[in-house]
């Protein structure tokens, strides 16, 4: 290791000295660093990102790439049943001061607080990586909240914005509502009880509302008035989470949609016209990413998708880029950070190129205006501005630390009373007890 | 003299040679493991986030926490019913597949082709086939979508949220897997009976079905009791094809978690106080069981 080290350092310095080439001032710095950049992330989307937008970074392999001299690893750890942060938890905590450290990890807002509060610090502050607030001026303000320590000192960064509209089938809301424009169906969907009456037309027409109830669920979670884990480590159930489960009761036992999981092959049926579903509910990350728009077939690749608000404001999911505390790596990470989530130029075209909402006000104004941004899959329909709008609503006070767990139990659980196998009580009782083997310190 | 017996020392220590790797192994992976297990099962020790808390000395704590939780007999019976839904078409199965196999009267034609056929399934790792049964009996999966087009069921059967079907499932899929494996066991069992009792009782006139109840069973019994142990303690410690099966959850209502998958549950958070003291009294279930079967079917023989 520390041959390989000496000898980067001196061919580093080699370069420099023959070439002084300016170009090149950038790499020898961060070569001087560190010669691996560890990445720790959960799926292949900032990959993909970093790949296709930053500029001079090679792929060599699935798991390995190139900036200049800086070898980059990538740690792929799906995020199911907490592994993602089960793994980052090992491994945080001994970060500085170890051999191969990790650089660069990224976060959801699920669980950004954790580390961003930790009693022992893992991330380093965005402060003391050079990147200037002017410098990040032009984000929403949202997704620096997400990120914001006790002590307010913003500790991670975000490409991407990700408020939520209801994306809905053109044909079925044709067939059904006699209209596909965007501002004509808000109005059968503009609230809970118009959407669920809506849901009672489509399905006499034979299509799901939505694909399962676990679609809908974050739009009524976003819209709590208390977290889910009080000051006392006390669990709670909030009022309009409760509200999700009546309602998505009355819809499954009318037959007007599922108890699926999400991601599963059964919740995926509804990308394709034969799944008969109405609408998903998702950010422009599940429109792009998520939505087969590549296969021959699916809606998606006909562009037979709407959006339009939907019954509540949400979002869902988002990216916050972090440096690991004890990165060897600073420079780059910063340099990073800086493209990615403030260089105009690359962002817009990442909105071009991949339709993510990107975190940049000014920009995505301009953009929600100009029609050369209509996303393919949304049959020409320019959402910038629904996203943009949906971005200034996005209230992020009722996060906790256990978000995640708490959801993924609680979806859990009430598939037992959709599908009719438990009491409301019962299925609330078990949500309590797999919650509390998860993390032991909470109480009910 | 002392020559001779200095030999036979010497053959002695060859034996103990001969033991050494298997004592070395059993003392790293089961007698170390079992040991601090146990010394675990004392300590409130868990992760919480980033957020180590303790070990601390609790005492029997955990213990009163884990009888203390009336799920636990609920787990442990979920546990049984499976193994036992299992375990009976298991033994039917290769007892009857054992004595045709075995019985030279029939002379069956390839054999040897059949004998690999239902050992198969073992062979398949056991997440695999979990991961095939949940796509096939998903509620749009191939099952589903064959029933209804025969016009056997109207809608689809939501094998995977009722109980009796998710556990017939799971007691399904480990038949299947594990029928080949006792039926080779048994066979050999069958084949290690001395024929001249089997020829003995044709010439007395004893038919299939008396030889089979009144000569092969009894004498099959030392392969049986082994048999049944094995099965019992692979029943307790069923994980992975419910597992996989139920994503983990156990579900429809927690009615197919084993005790082993709420020992993983505690692993979340890497309690490895309450997942030990959980496996200690795994322990002795197991042991407590095994020593009931032991006793009720060698008494017998006395």
């Amino acid at each position: 290791m520390k041959k390989q080290l000496l000898s980067t350092l001196l061919c580093a310095s080699m370069v420099a000295g023959t070439l002084a080439c300016a170009g090149t001032v950038f790499a020898d710095e961060a070569a001087a660093e560190g010669p691996v950049l560890n990445i720790q992330c959960w799926n292949e989307e900032f990959k993909s990102r970093l790949t296709d937008h930053y500029p001079g970074y090679e792929e060599v392999d699935a798991t390995h790439g190139k900036i200049g001299d800086v070898e980059v690893v990538w740690t792929i750890t799906p995020s199911d049943d907490n592994a993602y942060q089960n793994n980052l938890d090992t491994i945080l905590p001994e970060n500085e001061g170890a051999e191969d450290p990790v650089d660069l990890f990224l976060v959801e807002a699920d669980y950004a607080l954790k580390y961003v509060n930790s009693e022992v610090e893992v991330t380093e502050k965005v402060a003391d990586l050079g990147l200037t607030e002017d410098e990040l001026a032009n984000q929403y303000q949202y997704t620096k909240d997400v990120v914001t320590d006790a002590n307010g000192d913003l500790r991670g960064v975000s490409w991407q914005g990700c408020p939520g509209l209801l994306i809905y089938n053109r044909e079925a809301a044709k067939e059904v509502l006699g209209t596909d424009d965007p501002a004509e169906v808000q109005e059968f969907v503009k609230d809970w009880d118009t959407f669920n009456e809506t849901a009672a037309k489509l399905k006499e027409a034979g299509y799901n509302a939505v694909s399962t109830v676990n679609d809908t669920y974050r739009v009524y979670a976003n819209n709590t008035t208390s977290k889910w884990v009080d000051d006392e480590g006390k669990i709670n159930i909030d009022p309009n989470i409760e509200k999700w489960v009546q309602d998505s009761k009355a819809l499954v036992d009318a037959g007007e949609t599922t108890t699926n999981e999400l991601w599963s092959d059964d919740w995926n049926k509804g990308f394709y016209p034969d799944g008969k579903v109405f609408a998903y509910f998702g950010p422009a990350w599940l429109i792009n990413f998520c939505m087969a728009a590549d296969t021959e077939g699916s809606i998606a690749n006909q562009g037979g998708w709407g959006a339009c608000v939907g019954p509540q404001g949400f979002y869902w999911g988002g990216t916050w880029i972090c440096a690991a505390k004890g990165t060897d790596n600073p420079t780059l990470v910063a340099d990073i950070m800086r493209q990615l989530t403030t260089n105009e130029e690359i962002m817009t075209d990442i909105v071009k190129a991949d339709n993510d909402f990107v975190n940049n006000k000014p920009a995505m104004e301009a953009a929600a205006q100009d029609d050369s941004y209509a996303f393919a899959v949304l049959g020409g329909q320019n959402p910038l501005g629904l996203f943009c709008e949906g971005c200034e609503k996005i209230d992020l006070s009722n996060l906790s630390n256990y978000d995640q767990g708490c959801t993924e139990e609680f979806q859990n659980a009430m598939k037992n009373y959709f599908d009719g196998n438990m009491s409301y009580e019962e299925a609330v009782d078990q949500f309590y007890k797999a919650v509390v083997e998860k993390y032991p310190e909470l109480t009910y | 003299m002392g020559k001779k017996k200095s030999k036979v020392v010497q053959y002695n220590r060859w034996g103990y040679i001969f033991m050494i790797p298997f004592l070395v192994t059993y003392l790293i992976f089961q007698l170390i493991p079992l040991i601090t297990t146990v010394y675990n099962s004392f300590f409130e020790n868990y992760r919480s986030g980033l957020k180590q808390i303790g070990p601390n000395f609790i005492g029997f704590q955990n213990y009163a926490t884990i009888f203390g939780n009336p799920d636990l007999w609920k787990y442990f019976g979920n546990t049984m019913i499976m193994w036992i839904a299992g375990f009976i078409p298991q033994i039917f199965f290769s007892l009857l597949l054992g004595a045709w196999f075995t019985d030279t009267s029939l002379r069956l034609k390839g054999q040897r082709f059949w004998k690999t056929v239902i050992y198969l399934p073992n062979l398949i790792m056991a997440s695999a086939f979990a991961m095939l049964f949940f796509t096939l009996f998903g509620d749009s999966g191939p099952i589903n979508s064959m029933l209804t087009s025969m016009g056997i069921v109207s809608a689809p059967i939501k094998f995977l949220s009722q109980t009796g079907t998710a556990r017939g499932l799971v007691a399904f899929m480990n038949f299947i897997m594990w029928f080949g494996n006792t039926t080779i066991l048994l066979m050999a069992g069958m084949m290690g009976i001395d024929p001249s009792l089997f020829e003995a009782a044709q010439v007395d006139g004893a038919t299939a079905t008396q030889v089979f109840w009144k000569i092969t069973l009894p004498l099959l019994r030392p392969i049986l009791v082994y048999t049944m142990i094995t099965s019992l303690i692979g029943g307790l410690q069923m994980f992975d094809v419910p597992q996989i099966l139920t994503n983990g959850t156990g579900d429809p209502a927690r009615n197919t978690m084993t005790l082993i998958m709420y020992l993983n549950k505690h692993l979340f958070s890497k309690n490895f106080g309450l997942a030990g003291a959980l496996s200690v009294f795994l322990f002795i279930v197991t042991g407590i069981l095994s020593l009931i079967v032991f006793k009720i079917t060698v008494r017998k023989e006395k």
